[in-house]
């Protein structure tokens, strides 16, 4: 009863909310891979099914308490054995080919795709729009061929919806890229699944799929906080947008970096012994140099911002975190 | 000091066995951890430690060197009918650089706290933080361990080649032997290459050369080809001696000669062969050239085959056969099943579609643990059942065993089943936190781990006592035809008093059980078998 149920959602390719093997099928590449995925679960469970079934047949067939002595059987067979390698060679040349043509469809983005800049540092994502708008959550258009490029400011890191199946390594040095169509409106996790430290597991955050309509709404929104929102809160903006509370704390608590709040006009003590005053001087200096001036208790592993951040960002940067109480 | 094979063979093994506890302590702790999201016994930079510290012992401490140098120094010169290896004073050396690379290897790694995970990945591994400073450390330690194995494998090649007995060609070696000669030649022609990848690394910390640090003008890509230049073949340094010990099981319990002899035995050189140009299908994701993968995509499907005519092979040999489901059978057939899912799993991960999704996930941590675990460290926990009577002249406790090993098999697929579920929705691995949709497989992910750890104190708590009380051991318990069974049940220290005589190996017929001795009994007279005749010779009387 349960399982004429049970097992067509399991081993049925499912659409729209996924399934028992799958996330949501959010793109045009998650549907073509999980049928190839399906494909391969059909034939290699045949061939497991006949696996267990053999040995188990065999086992209580030729258990010793029923067979004491072996019977004679020939100890090779030519044909036999010509048969079991050149079949599965034909599937498996088989699969290698579906998969090869998936992975050309992947390899190959339309010319007029919509292009996105994703950065990737420890421990998160920044992502950059074509007028320039930034933002550490992926807004994306439904229905739209989205090229996403790809850079790291440290280490290995890499990029994974499972809700699109796509993923490629950011690798530091060099542009990488992948592309997909959303074909389903919702928020889908974003991870790091390259390990690259500490919050390795904490690199996450959130991929927005709207409408044409919603996204340009949001793209003219995020384009111009700049002029319309006041210091302090475009501030913010940029706070949150270039991935900052990763690892700063605007609550009083340490974490990889030290807290920013209250600290503005400070005395800061520094790992070599000496100490700074926590100016907008300050500021400018550990973003653009990270390791130049380290505080005390803490490692020098904040990558640079030289070239992300222009002065205007700077200055409202400053503006926040000395609004910060 | 003793030269003997065997001694070095039993050193190793325990060796072996403290660090595979070792390791499997670290791993008890992840399990516990993930158990639950959030944080809840250790740090986040503590996880990062413990798998590195899981990863690098179970890798390069236990599965490289389990059944070649543990199994392997024991079986191997005995099953050759040869007094020794071909060169006993390296074989010591061997094992003192296994014991020296293992303690400064993890000395280095505890007192760091190394977080890279055991594939050391660039830039991260050379970024200037003080743990990835003293990676050179660890380095040196991994560097230490491959010469050592290097010289085993140099050891058993050249035994192989020079001294087999009289009558033994290369088509009358038992499977295992085949196996081991396919493995030498991986360690002997791939170790290297890790090595030299490791001095890469130091010479690029201390010279500050860029080689794989972009920061410095290197690529961190080409460190992921050189270290998987070794690393896959590495794969096979752990699989084949497994697959080798499969077809001594596969035949003996089932009292039939093995099936396609040749076949297995030429499919393990052709897999040696073929894994040194798959390493590849690890980087489809890494930014390497479409060209490439499609490449390396093509050659991991074709190496796909001996494997699967491997398993066809063993199963063909239990056609007509007298099972007997002894606890070492049940390891045998155990692997059948999970090397059958740990290599159709791979299948997925072969092709370059469905890699991308599984790629870095779960998918991927328990489709290798299928492997690794589900085969060869079952393989290992087998052989060991099957010549464990050689080892000590006394038997295990075979309820015990079987207890073992069903409940090892029982906890590794509730272990490791669930975890392809959450790979496949999208868990990535090495991940201290994660949402709260993965939270079902993960707890019954911990439980199978705290049901395998049970089941290997188990494992080794009938070691023991089997060592201290166990029932005196016939010279051959198992009515098995290689010429390790022809020898005292505690084999003396020059192996064997006259040239062994040699035959088939897997001609079964000539043992038969017999129920009055309670043991087998030749069928009929064969030259050269002193003890065999003799089911019940008492191992209290054999000079050792």
């Amino acid at each position: 009863m349960i399982l004429p149920t049970l097992l067509p959602l399991i081993l049925q390719q499912q659409d729209g909310e996924g399934g028992f093997f799958f996330p949501p099928v959010a793109s045009d590449l998650a549907i073509a891979s999980d049928s190839l995925f399906f494909t391969i679960l059909y034939l290699s469970g045949l061939f497991f099914a006949i696996i267990v079934f053999t040995t188990l047949y065999f086992v209580w067939k030729y258990h010793h308490t029923k067979c004491p002595e072996p019977q004679p059987s020939p100890v090779h067979n030519n044909t036999i054995e010509i048969i079991w390698t050149v079949v599965p060679t034909i599937l498996l040349a088989w699969i290698f080919m579906e998969g090869f043509e998936g992975c050309l469809a992947r390899k190959t983005p339309p010319p007029d795709a919509y292009e996105i800049h994703a950065q990737g540092r420890k421990w998160s994502w920044n992502f950059t729009y074509p007028d320039g708008t930034e933002s550490s959550v992926l807004h994306l258009p439904l229905g739209k061929a989205v090229r996403v490029n790809l850079a790291s400011s440290d280490v290995l890191h890499s990029l994974f919806v499972p809700a699109f199946r796509v993923k490629m390594d950011v690798v530091p040095g060099r542009y990488e890229q992948l592309w997909f169509t959303p074909t389903m409106l919702g928020e889908f996790d974003v991870y790091c699944a390259e390990y690259c430290g500490t919050n390795h597991s904490a690199m996450i955050t959130t991929a927005v799929v709207h409408s044409q309509e919603d996204f340009d709404a949001w793209l003219s929104e995020a384009g111009d906080f700049m002029t319309k929102l006041s210091p302090i809160e475009a501030g913010e903006r940029v706070f949150a947008s270039k991935g900052c509370a990763a690892c700063h704390s605007v609550a009083g608590v340490a974490g990889i970096g030290p807290a920013l709040n209250g600290r503005f006009g400070q005395e800061r003590k520094l790992s070599d012994g000496s100490s700074v005053t926590f100016d907008a001087n300050y500021v400018r200096e550990s973003l653009l140099d990270p390791t130049a001036k380290i505080a005390d208790g803490f490692q020098p592993i904040m990558p640079t911002f030289q070239g992300q951040l222009d002065d205007d960002k700077m200055r409202v940067l400053v503006e926040y975190l000395k609004s910060l109480q | 000091m003793t030269l003997d094979h065997k001694r070095l063979g039993l050193m190793y093994l325990w060796s072996i066995i403290a660090m595979m506890f070792l390791g499997g302590a670290f791993v008890m702790l992840i399990r516990a951890e993930l158990f639950s999201p959030g944080e809840d016994f250790v740090s986040a930079d503590t996880f990062n430690q413990l798998f590195t510290l899981h990863g690098s012992i179970m890798v390069f401490l236990v599965i490289i060197p389990s059944i070649p140098a543990a199994l392997g120094n024991f079986v191997l010169p005995l099953m050759l009918g040869a007094k020794d290896v071909a060169f006993p004073k390296l074989n010591r050396m061997s094992y003192h650089l296994y014991v020296m690379g293992a303690i400064f290897f993890v000395a280095s790694m505890l007192a760091t706290g190394l977080d890279t995970g055991w594939t050391f990945y660039a830039p991260y591994s050379t970024s200037e933080s003080p743990a990835h400073r003293a990676i050179l450390f660890a380095v040196f330690g991994a560097f230490v361990l491959g010469f050592s194995s290097i010289f085993t494998g140099l050891n058993f090649l050249v035994t192989i080649h020079k001294m087999r007995p009289p009558g033994m060609t290369w088509f009358k070696m038992p499977l295992f032997l085949w196996a081991i000669y396919a493995t030498s030649i991986i360690q002997i022609l791939a170790t290297p290459v890790i090595g030299i990848t490791l001095l890469l690394v130091a010479v690029e910390r201390m010279l500050e050369i860029g080689i794989f640090n972009p920061a410095l003008g290197g690529d961190p890509v080409l460190f992921q080809h050189m270290f998987w230049f070794y690393s896959h073949p590495a794969v096979y340094i752990m699989l084949l001696p497994a697959m080798g010990v499969m077809s001594e099981l596969i035949s003996t319990y089932s009292r039939k000669s093995i099936f396609g002899y040749r076949y297995i035995a030429l499919s393990s050189v052709a897999i040696a062969v073929v894994s040194f140009v798959v390493w590849g299908h690890h980087m489809y994701v890494s930014g390497q050239s479409v060209l490439v993968s499609v490449l390396f995509s093509a050659i991991t499907f074709f190496v796909a085959v001996p494997s699967a005519v491997k398993v066809f092979n063993w199963i063909a040999t239990l056609y007509k056969g007298s099972i007997r489901l002894t606890s070492s059978m049940i390891y045998g057939l155990a692997i059948i099943w999970l090397f059958g899912i740990g290599g159709l799993t791979g299948l997925w991960l072969a092709a370059l579609e469905t890699d991308i999704h599984l790629h870095d996930t779960y998918f991927v941590v328990s489709h290798f643990h299928f492997v690794m675990v589900g085969s060869a460290i079952m393989a290992f926990l087998g052989g060991i059942h099957h010549w464990w009577p050689k080892f000590y002249g006394t038997m295990l406790n075979e309820k015990v065993s079987l207890w073992g090993a069903s409940l090892l098999f029982l906890g590794f697929n509730l272990t490791f089943l669930p975890q392809f579920i959450a790979g496949t929705q999208g868990m990535p691995r090495r991940y201290f936190d994660y949402a709260e949709r993965f939270e079902g497989y993960n707890q019954i992910s911990t439980v199978g781990a705290f049901l395998m750890g049970f089941s290997m104190l188990l494992i080794v708590a009938n070691f023991l006592r089997s060592i201290r009380s166990g029932k005196p051991a016939p010279a051959n318990p198992w009515g098995a035809v290689t010429l390790e069974w022809n020898t005292a049940p505690i084999p003396d220290p020059h192996n064997f008093d006259d040239a062994p005589v040699v035959g088939d190996p897997y001609d079964l017929s000539i043992f038969k059980w017999d129920e009055a001795e309670g043991g087998y009994v030749p069928t009929r007279p064969v030259p050269g078998l002193p003890y065999i005749a003799l089911p019940n010779a008492d191992s209290t009387e054999s000079q050792h």
